[in-house]
């Protein structure tokens, strides 16, 4: 360690490291924001190929054992649940789960049922933070008619202790059955017969069939809450009269009270979400969609990811893909800017074999594609799928989405496509039944460029870092009253007469009392502003419109009111400068704890709120010449313009729909959607991004004539 | 204790086996007479002898080689003559070393098959601790002798036992049905202050002999001293559970060298690996019990659940309307069974039925006949016996075959050929019991106990509805698990209860951090009516410091099953139809006393696990930190201003024009005032041109020196 430490020392006394970096950090303040946005371009050509890191998952190992006989059963299935889909007329949940029930009692397996009742919608901002989720639970109670039905199977690992367990899933919609989703399930089926022979299972598998009429995410979560934090409490029994008053095909045997009680196996190891998406007519092979991003820009293991992806492409030919920004792939732009960073990266390679940054033209397009998708994605913090349900109990998953290429009476090609989702949904149970210890091997924080290709925390942070890293020391001379050119020049001469500047500035040092308050009384209206909705949802009957309507009015209410109460910024004197001190405190503060809690959503919003803090100077502010005065406060009005969040919406909205029809209804909607996926997007919003946004309005429109000023001019 | 504790001579000299070996078949009496007297007159044991021998007038003495022999001699009639004194009583016959093998094969319902081997070796009490043996294991009594054990029980687990399906009220679930891993009890025969320390040996021990990792038992944090909720005892009874532990062959090797004919002949030779690991439960269980007036009993038994193949090689599930599958031993073990260990006193195999098949076949009227309606038996068995269970009410029926009638020539095979589809189910115990872990995240959890009713009350006193059924449960918890004991919640049909409503006697002790395991010993009481029950009791996650934590420590960590008893149940039966004290040692411990229970599942507890790689990144980042602060410290310190101020001057002068066009550039005004600062960051361009000049210099060589 001795030898460790002593090197840097060296470095730094004989460079003066620490000044330099302060110095380079006020001149290139400005720069850095394009620095980082250079290396967020670079991103794409940094990311490495994934490689497995548990040993322990050894994909592909093991010759697949599901066979064309698997794929006879799940026909046979599928010619079943089509006969009780055309059979019942009304409302055939009931008798397709008894009909999966069956089925699966068969094989041998224990089976449940789950009923379920949809989501409310709750205003529950919060709930990312609390670690058990205070969900009500509500209990189907008889009166109801409109409750999904999910249908568990569990297999008991024959040698297995059972304190472990691999969860699949296969959503389908009861009540607008369809043939893609009858063929999911019937492979979901087949690989569980599959499962519930195999000899070599350490770890007990559970087979969820979700009801998904109220949405795959609402049925798998509130099964997960069933089995994580059931409710004692007036314990229905008269949901399983119902199930069984409904249909009494199946009763009569001693295995009927298996049925009432909600069954458990251990704590969940990974769990696989897989369905047969529609079929899609373009395309050469069959292809899998995968989807990770969980609530608040989670991820699962990168190990899981890897064992699906080398499964399908190296053993079962699917082609995977990842969602991707489709608009990017076609964008003349990205392709020049791929082509300078190839010319740039063989260049490199030239002087260096070993710089690897000559990544191919439309490797790069579609890299970049794919990264803004999985930023985008993790940014919102809504998951992409029924995955993040698992996420939120700390269980890694993944949803895989079968895309073929063949169309559903194919019988030929239904049976080879069976074939291979089977053994590739077999082969990563396979792995995930080697796994000694949980996922921890592998990274949790990552952005994917591809489904192969990553790009780990160590490496984009850097852009982040990059921007976040002068506001500290810009909020520090802005608050010291002097020009920032000086704030350089003062490291340097404090040493020789540093003494009687600090004399003069001696004078405002409590000044910044006065922008605390501002500060204080704008973060108050951002709290109280996000907390309205709250009280907005309780009215009944509202349209989005008015919704938001209603919103923005109480907002300005609200913000004439606090200005009234404790004084608006101009009227205390505040100077502008060390309003801008404040806001770019509490700007580094905010986005470095959103950084923890969501790093992407800090990263794009540091995009957007650093170059519009960083800019901003009023309007009426003179001391420059006229053409970069100009350009300033183009940039200002554009950039402040671009910073308020219905304005961004619409923005985004219009890039990616073409309509740029004004609605404030759809802000609402947006909002809503946030909350109610408790994302913790919707906090940063409202208390980080709106009252920067208001104080980079406050200081635009500063008045400019304190005396303070005058005195800057002076000096 | 006196009689446990032989004189220090007896021991080394009866401790060479090849002179207990030659001596051992000697008429008693005779030998004593002429040195009995002159040796033995100090010794003990010799006292309470009431032998001719002591009349006998002294004789000269022998060589030293002759007096051991008839030393050795003289305390092998001593022991064969006190244990014929006192244990005359027992059902073991006394006096002399026994060895009985047993089979117990039984078809379940769902399509599988349970094989039971049992294995009884007894010896006489006897009083040193180095008796030699003929059949009973010498290690296994030493170990009883040396840790003074009355009671031992020690069970190698793989897979669960299936309470639902395989039955919960018969003898062989309440005594055979076993939790995963390894759980190992002891009842000791010591003053209470003497009984952890003799544990932690007696771990030890057992690790060496079975190759197994129970000496992880001997920390304090292992094992308990329960009261009551596992067995009554007054205090001096450990117990300690090891779920993790894995079951293998390594396992099954030393428990089969206590055998004497190992696997080499008679029923254990049966035990083909491949076949018997192949199950769907596996446990190898060791019961020792020791007394002054029994001697030492030793039970082995192995139980297994095998699926046997079926015809059409495809292993099938139970689906109504099929046959059960036929299998026989050949089938099930893939050996044949070449007569019996010949050491052996008795070898028997039993195929039972169960009441379910035993109530349908009597229903067709013809009996139970090993020809039936429904099945047939391949063999003509020897007996058939009928059992009852403690109503009374006629349960299993064993058919039973003797093995010591067949030979190498003439294997012995005997299987199950059904006739009639069947479904039966085998008895449940009063309720379900599962456990489950609530909650998420690594801050807090909950245990939920979840008991549903099977209404085997209602067949057993009724259907009054007024009446009420007794539970105890048994439950460790490891100590970083730290359980709220005050949390605990009862729910009963989805009402709230008060704790004194339904807890008739509670007995806690509180987990103490890296010392004691928390326990809780409960006994409730449910009413009959009652449908299902859940408790739940609260924790907090502990932390373990970095190095409690186990290699695997990302699996997370293991709540060992709880036990549920049910003491007003019991699962004895009794087959009024054979001689009790010539029966068989596995009927015998099926006529035991034996309260109805079952074990829980175990549980995994994720718990924080720190980044094992993470002080190291620590201790990179600090180092680096403090490399900044000391080096920019240190420049600080060392430079001297003034002197410095005269180079930035000479420098000024020198550089004045670069600085005044670099500053243009910029479109900055010149301030004179700014001279030396500028001065100084020219200093340091220079520093920087010389460092990217060296820079450029390296790639420039790399470059060419790659091109070349």
């Amino acid at each position: 360690m001795g030898a460790l430490s002593v090197y840097p020392v060296l470095l730094c006394y004989d460079l003066g490291l620490g000044e330099l970096a302060f110095r380079f950090l006020m001149r290139e303040q400005d720069a850095l924001h394009y620095y980082s946005i250079i290396a967020l371009f670079l991103l794409p050509s940094l990311a490495k190929n994934t490689y497995l890191s548990e040993n322990a998952l050894i994909p592909g190992s093991a010759n697949p054992l599901f066979s064309t006989e698997d794929g006879i059963e799940a026909n046979r299935f599928m010619k079943g649940i089509e006969a009780v889909v055309g059979d019942s007329i009304g409302g055939s949940g009931i008798d397709m789960a008894n009909f999966i029930a069956q089925q699966i009692e068969d094989l041998g397996a224990e089976v449940c049922y789950h009923r379920f009742l949809p989501h409310s919608k709750h205003f529950q901002p919060l709930k990312f933070f609390t670690s058990t989720t205070n969900d009500m639970v509500i209990q189907p109670n008889s009166t109801d008619i409109n409750f999904g039905i999910n249908t568990i199977g569990i297999v008991r690992a024959p040698r297995g202790d059972g304190k472990e367990a691999i969860v699949l899933v296969t959503p389908y919609n009861s009540q607008r059955v369809q043939s893609n989703e009858l063929l999911s399930l019937a492979l979901g089926f087949s690989v569980f017969s599959l499962l519930s022979r195999a000899a070599w299972l350490s770890k007990d598998v559970v087979w969820l069939s979700a009801d998904s009429q109220f949405g795959e995410y609402a049925a798998v979560s509130a099964w997960l809450n069933q089995y994580h934090n059931p409710v004692f409490l007036s314990h229905t029994v008269t949901l399983d009269t119902k199930i069984y008053g409904a249909n009494h095909r199946y009763d009569g045997s001693s295995e009927k009270k298996g049925f009432k009680s909600f069954k458990r196996a251990g704590t969940m190891a990974a769990a696989l979400i897989f369905k047969v998406g529609e079929t899609r007519r373009h395309g050469d092979r069959d292809s899998v969609m995968m989807y990770a991003e969980a609530s608040n820009g989670q991820m699962p293991n990168l190990d899981l990811l890897n064992v699906i992806h080398y499964l399908a492409v190296h053993r079962q030919g699917f082609r995977v893909n990842i969602a991707a920004f489709s608009s990017l792939l076609s964008s003349a732009w990205l392709r020049v800017i791929a082509e300078i960073f190839h010319t740039l990266g063989s260049v490199l390679r030239k002087i260096n074999p070993d710089w690897k940054l000559d990544i191919m033209v439309p490797d790069y397009v579609e890299g970049t594609a794919n990264l803004a998708n999985s930023m985008y994605n993790q940014a919102l913090g809504v998951p992409t799928g029924s995955h993040g349900a698992f996420r939120d109990y700390q269980v890694d998953a993944v949803s895989l989405e079968f895309l073929p290429t063949f169309h559903v009476k194919n019988e030929n090609a239904k049976s080879l496509f069976l074939l291979r989702g089977g053994r590739l949904i077999e082969g990563v149970v396979r792995s995930v039944n080697n796994l000694l210890e949980k996922f921890h091997q592998s990274f949790f924080l990552y952005f994917l460029t591809a489904p192969s290709k990553f790009i780990s925390v160590g490496v984009y942070m850097i852009p982040f870092a990059l921007l976040l890293a002068p506001l500290p020391i810009v909020a520090a001379a802005l608050a010291d009253g002097r020009s920032m050119e000086k704030m350089v020049d003062l490291v340097d001469d404090s040493k020789a007469d540093g003494s009687a500047d600090i004399l003069q500035s001696k004078s405002g040092s409590w000044k910044w009392l006065q922008a605390a308050k501002v500060l204080l009384v704008i973060q108050l209206w951002a709290v109280l502003v996000s907390l309205i909705p709250y009280y907005i949802t309780q009215i009944p009957d509202c349209t989005p419109m008015q919704s938001a309507l209603i919103w923005i009015m109480l907002s300005i209410i609200i913000l004439i009111a606090l200005y009234v109460m404790f004084g608006s910024p101009y009227s205390a004197g505040v100077e502008w400068k060390l309003l801008k001190a404040t806001m770019i405190t509490s700007i580094s503060i905010g986005l470095g704890l959103m950084s923890i809690i969501n790093f992407a959503t800090a990263q794009l919003g540091a995009l957007i709120v650093i170059p519009m803090s960083l800019f901003s100077r009023p309007l009426k502010a003179s001391g420059m010449n006229f053409l970069p005065r100009a350009v300033l406060l183009a940039s200002n009005v554009a950039l402040a313009v671009l910073g308020f969040p219905p304005a961004m919406l619409l923005i985004m909205k219009g890039l990616s729909k073409g309509s740029w029809i004004v609605d404030i209804g759809d802000f609402w909607v947006w909002m809503e959607f946030l909350w109610e996926w408790s994302s913790a997007t919707y906090l940063y919003i409202f208390l980080v991004h709106l009252p920067c946004w208001l104080l980079c309005i406050n200081v635009l429109l500063h008045p400019c004539h304190q005396p303070g000023e005058a005195k800057m001019k002076q000096e | 204790m006196e009689r446990s504790r032989p004189p220090k001579r007896h021991l080394t000299v009866s401790d060479d086996p090849k002179i207990g070996s030659r001596s051992s078949p000697r008429p008693r009496g005779a030998p004593t007479d002429n040195f009995g007297q002159s040796h033995g007159a100090g010794h003990l044991p010799f006292r309470r002898l009431p032998s001719p021998a002591l009349m006998a007038p002294p004789p000269p003495p022998p060589p030293p080689g002759v007096r051991i022999v008839f030393l050795s001699l003289l305390l092998l009639f001593l022991l064969t003559s006190t244990a014929a004194d006192s244990g005359a009583a027992s059902a073991v016959a006394p006096g002399q070393e026994e060895f009985t093998e047993e089979l117990l094969l039984r078809p379940l319902p769902d399509r599988k098959a349970l094989a039971h081997f049992h294995f009884r070796s007894s010896a006489p009490p006897a009083d040193s601790v180095g008796r030699h043996h003929h059949l009973f294991p010498k290690a296994i009594s030493q170990l009883v002798k040396k840790y003074h054990i009355s009671e031992l029980e020690l069970s190698f687990t793989q897979g669960r036992w299936n309470y639902e399906q395989w039955g919960g009220f018969d003898p062989m679930s309440t005594s055979n049905a076993k939790p995963p891993g390894v759980e190992l009890w002891a009842v000791f025969d010591l003053p209470l202050p003497e009984i952890d320390a003799t544990w932690k040996n007696l771990t030890h021990t057992l690790s060496g002999m079975f190759c197994a990792s129970i000496n992880f038992l001997e920390s304090s944090t292992a094992f308990s001293a329960p009261r009551w909720g596992f067995k009554l005892s007054e205090g001096n009874l450990r117990y300690g559970a090891l779920p993790r532990e894995a079951v293998c062959t390594e396992n099954l090797t030393p428990w089969l060298k206590l055998l004497p004919c190992r696997d080499k002949a008679g029923i254990a030779s049966l035990m083909y690996r491949p076949s018997i690991y192949k199950g769907y439960y596996h446990s190898q269980k060791l019961k020792l019990r020791s007394s002054q007036s029994l001697g030492i009993i030793l039970d082995q038994t192995l139980t297994v659940v095998l699926q046997p193949n079926t015809v059409s090689g495809k292993q099938l599930h139970s689906t109504h309307g099929q046959l059960q599958p036929n299998w026989s031993m050949r089938h099930l073990f893939n050996r044949k069974l070449s007569g019996k260990c010949l050491v052996s006193k008795s070898s028997k195999i039993f195929i039972e039925v169960d009441k379910g098949i035993a109530d349908k076949v009597n229903k067709t009227g013809s009996g139970l006949s090993w020809n039936n309606e429904f099945f047939e038996l391949s063999n003509n068995p020897d007996r058939l016996i009928k059992g009852l269970n403690k109503l009374e009410v006629q349960s299993a029926s064993l058919y039973e075959y003797d093995v010591s009638k067949y030979s190498e020539e003439q294997p012995f095979d005997v299987g199950i050929t059904w006739k009639l589809p069947l479904i039966w189910s085998c008895a449940p115990s009063p309720f379900h019991a599962s456990r489950f872990l609530m909650g998420s995240g690594n801050e807090r959890g909950s245990i939920a106990l979840s008991f549903m009713s099977t209404n085997l009350h209602k067949q057993i006193f009724g259907s009054t509805n007024d009446c009420s059924i007794k539970a105890v449960i048994f439950q460790v918890v490891p100590w970083y698990v730290k359980v709220y004991y005050h949390s605990l919640e009862i729910f009963i049909d989805g009402n709230r209860k008060t704790v004194s409503e339904v807890v008739d006697k509670i007995h806690v002790t509180p987990s103490e951090d890296k010392l004691l395991p928390g326990t809780l010993e409960m006994l409730l009481k449910f009413p009959c009516n009652m449908q299902s029950a859940t408790l739940t009791l609260d924790f907090d996650k502990g932390f373990l410091h970095i190095d409690e934590y186990p290699p695997d420590a990302n699996q997370g960590f293991d709540i060992p099953s709880a036990l549920v008893s049910f003491p007003e149940f019991n699962s004895a039966r009794s087959y009024p139809e054979i001689d009790a004290l010539l029966g068989s040692p596995l009927l015998e411990n099926f006529q035991e006393d034996s309260i109805v229970k079952s074990y829980t599942e175990a549980l995994l507890v994720p718990l924080t696990t720190p980044d094992f790689s993470m002080p190291y990144n620590v201790i990179t980042f600090t180092c680096t930190v403090l490399a900044l602060y000391f080096g920019s410290l240190l420049n600080a310190l060392r430079r001297r201003i003034s002197e410095e101020e005269r180079e930035l001057k000479k420098t000024a002068t020198r550089h004045g024009l670069i600085r005044l066009w670099l500053a243009k550039l910029r479109g900055q005004k010149v301030d004179p005032m700014e001279s030396g600062s500028a001065s100084e960051s020219a200093g340091s361009k220079k520093l920087l041109f010389k460092v990217v000049f060296v820079a450029v210099a390296a790639v420039l060589f790399h470059y060419f020196s790659n091109n070349s």
